[in-house]
């Protein structure tokens, strides 16, 4: 029996190293795609282009603006005239942000009364509006604690130093920079390798049919248990090699740390590949080509990656998606590779994952035998 | 170019469409499903993060300032736990975003030396939510601590400082609530035009290499452009079509605005299908097999939509040898506008320098596409 299983094994690592284009589709694809994600995936927001329009001219409004101008966050990009040129300074994309301080504001200040500032956002992409609004207000609380520290200096000093205020101390654990590309590239060893199996392993066995060598190997002494892992083998070792070389390519390159333990992150990978494989055959078994295996294997890979996590919240989900994303094997997986890779988490905290993952591949992989026995038949 | 031989061309087309449901399901099946998916399972709003909280003083004034978490719509208290260990087992496994340390002698601090500062731990391994919840947070309290100082001001007949300094008077424009839907499903309609428009049009010519029929197509009196233009104007048809849906399902399922023209969507739509489906078209001609062709369709058109078009990621924030590759890249111009469709509503004079872009790519693709295609076997 293991002799079958090892020349049928041998005889799909032969074909695959004969393929010229193989090694090019095995590689090509994932590097590109680990390069253009690493750099082009960004939720960060530095330089946002602002206006600024300063109808007060005093030192206290230069100072506030000085304050926005120069931080990282922002970017004097225009000093519009009037109200009006901000409306075609937005609409054009030429600044995201106006900030208008109105020609009363020293005055207010110096009066101990609120002064207003007006703050015109392009909210066409939500998400770097929020981030930005946010990095405002922190600039503008930071001026207003200064003010009136200032203040009570000048008027009451024996008070200064009792002034309470409660601060907060953050601390992002894990990815202390809140750098994006600590979060994907763990996560593209994921989705790249599901993309590369599901591939490999329905085309594989959808290949033999559509030449009709299938029908040679049936005549074999060959069984069908045995058929399978000689072809599920192979690819699950290509699988844990691409896994392995996005890591050691990616990590280093884009600078993203390793803190856990090896063993789990093999054991989870070696998991996660029997889903991925599961699902391949699967694959094969319903189509006869592999034009159609394609096309099938794109219909499950979207929403495999949209519901996984590996980009967008799952808590951000309604809540009848949520419950879709439990059947994901990629999900689980990304909870592995973000727990070994940024929190150092062991087995003892990614057991339910492991568990998860176990029950997926084990279902999967029955089904699809079975499945494939009766197509065989 | 005679109309009768590319109408012949093109009704040719049309019935093998209808007649293999693959194509059907591509032509129909894949906006809906994108549109469905990715409609409702991207979203980059933080709402609802959970928080754990340790509460080493549990007075009084420290629950008020947890109290202020709870009653902000991002955050969802989730539990009050007693010790460090149990906070950090949470972070650690995912059942929290942040974690709350509010110190043992918090009140007492504050009176006696002016200044506390309460621990916040963020899990910051998705760095976008980790940034949003912080900036939260941040706002959460400094809520907190000027309330707290103005009252503390007022007692000590401080009155001038009765009052917060400043305050910032936000306006957002085109997407008044912030919804990341509405910036997200404008994009999409472009993923699935990119999609659509050049797996159906990779496989057209492929298929006909594939299948032998190629032959008899030569052999007929049809010239080289007839057959192009007769086999790209049902994908045309189906493309514009596939965009109307996208638009009725992202207006009237989705709820996002729509406040520009409809004539300029035509317009922009028109000129970025005639880039896609003279890609698919060259890609077919060149590739002589259909998986061959749909592979590289998909990973020319689908990879740089979706990460460099700007349809999530915003260009911007890229790197600059990152952006400059984006200007080669014909769905940003796409997504631009469309973007600008819906949300902005601008008309034809502000989307001239997207459109005029768009412009020279359909005719570059188009003559480029034309003259791929000869009518000689080898």
């Amino acid at each position: 029996m293991y002799r079958r299983i090892y020349h049928m094994a041998l005889k799909e690592l032969l074909e695959i190293r004969r393929d010229r284009w193989a090694l090019f589709r095995l590689l090509a694809p994932p590097l590109i795609q680990l390069l253009i994600f690493g750099y082009a995936a960004t939720f960060e927001v530095y330089h946002v282009s602002a206006a600024v329009l300063d109808f007060d001219h005093s030192q206290e409004s230069r100072e506030l603006l000085s304050r926005f101008t120069g931080s990282k966050r922002f970017e004097l990009a225009a000093l519009p005239a009037n109200r009006d040129a901000i409306r075609s300074l937005i609409d054009r994309s030429e600044v995201f942000v106006a900030i208008q301080i109105g020609p009363q504001f020293a005055q207010l200040l110096r009066k101990g009364q609120t002064a207003p500032v007006q703050v015109v956002i392009d909210g066409t992409n939500s998400n770097t509006a929020l981030i930005a609004l946010g990095y405002i207000g922190e600039i503008a609380t930071a001026f207003a604690t200064d003010y009136q520290t200032d203040y009570v200096n000048r008027v009451a000093p024996r008070y200064a130093p009792f002034v309470p205020a409660v601060t907060m101390d953050e601390r992002p654990w894990y990815n202390p920079d809140l750098n994006s590309q600590w979060f994907f590239v763990p996560g593209l060893i994921g989705s790249l390798t599901l993309m590369t199996i599901v591939n490999l392993t329905s085309f594989g066995v959808v290949r033999e049919r559509e030449i009709g060598t299938l029908e040679q190997i049936m005549v074999t002494p060959i069984r069908p248990v045995e058929f399978i892992l000689g072809k599920t083998v192979p690819f699950f070792l290509i699988g844990l090699a691409e896994a392995a070389l996005i890591a050691l390519l990616g990590c280093p390159w884009f600078g993203v740390p390793f803190r856990g333990n090896l063993l789990v992150l093999l054991l989870g990978t070696s998991l996660f590949l029997l889903s991925s494989l599961a699902v391949g055959l699967l694959i094969s078994t319903i189509c006869s080509t592999q034009q159609q295996a394609f096309a099938s294997g794109f219909f499950f890979l979207t929403p495999a990656f949209t519901l996984s996590g590996f980009a967008f919240p799952i808590s951000s989900m309604p809540v009848l998606m949520q419950w879709l994303t439990y059947i994901d094997p990629l999900r689980y997986y990304l909870v592995v590779l973000r727990g070994t890779f940024l929190k150092g988490t062991g087995i003892e905290i990614l057991w339910p994952q492991m568990l998860a993952m176990t029950a997926l591949g084990a279902g999967l992989l029955t089904f699809s035998v079975m499945r494939f026995r009766k197509a065989l038949d | 170019m005679s109309r009768n031989r590319l109408m012949a061309i093109a009704r040719k087309e049309l019935i093998q469409i209808r007649r293999d449901p693959r194509s059907l399901l591509i032509a129909v099946l894949l906006p809906v499903m994108q549109l469905l998916l990715l409609g409702y399972g991207i979203s980059l709003d933080a709402k609802h993060i959970p928080v754990y909280a340790y509460d080493q003083e549990g007075s009084q004034f420290s629950q008020s300032l947890l109290k202020r978490f709870q009653a902000s719509k991002y955050f969802d208290l989730v539990a009050t736990v007693a010790d460090y260990r149990e906070l950090t087992n949470a972070i650690d496994s995912d059942r929290c975003k942040l974690g709350i340390v509010i110190p043992f002698d918090f009140s007492r601090r504050l009176r006696d030396t002016g200044a506390v500062s309460v621990q916040v731990l963020v899990d910051g391994t998705d760095d976008n939510t980790a940034n949003l919840a912080t900036g939260y947070a941040r706002a959460v309290i400094g809520a907190f601590s000027a309330d707290f100082q103005q009252r503390w001001l007022g007692r000590q007949g401080l009155t001038m400082a009765g009052a917060a300094p400043i305050s910032i008077e936000a306006r957002t424009w085109f997407n008044e609530d912030l919804e990341s839907r509405n910036f997200i499903i404008p994009g999409i309609m472009a993923l699935v035009m990119a999609l659509v428009g050049a797996l159906l049009t990779s496989l057209t010519v492929a298929r006909e290499w594939e299948r032998g029929t190629m032959e008899q197509l030569i052999s007929t009196p049809v010239t080289a452009q007839e057959v192009m233009l007769g086999k790209l104007l049902p994908y045309f048809a189906i493309g514009m079509g596939d965009a109307l849906l996208c638009v009725v399902m992202g207006v009237w399922w989705f709820g996002v605005p729509f406040r520009g023209t409809l004539h300029s969507l035509f317009v922009a739509t028109a000129l970025f299908l005639v880039v896609v489906l003279g890609v698919g078209f060259m890609i077919s001609v060149a590739v002589r097999n259909q998986l061959g062709a749909s592979i590289l369709a998909l990973l020319v058109t689908l990879m740089p939509t979706s990460l460099l078009s700007g349809y999530t990621f915003p260009i911007d924030q890229m790197p600059a040898a990152v952006r400059a590759i984006t200007y080669l890249v014909y769905s940003r111009y796409y997504v631009t506008i469309l973007k600008s469709i819906f949300l902005k509503g601008a008309g034809i004079r502000v989307l001239a320098g997207p459109l005029l872009a768009l412009t020279i790519y359909a005719a570059l693709i188009g003559t480029l596409a034309t003259r791929a295609f000869r009518k000689t076997l080898d």
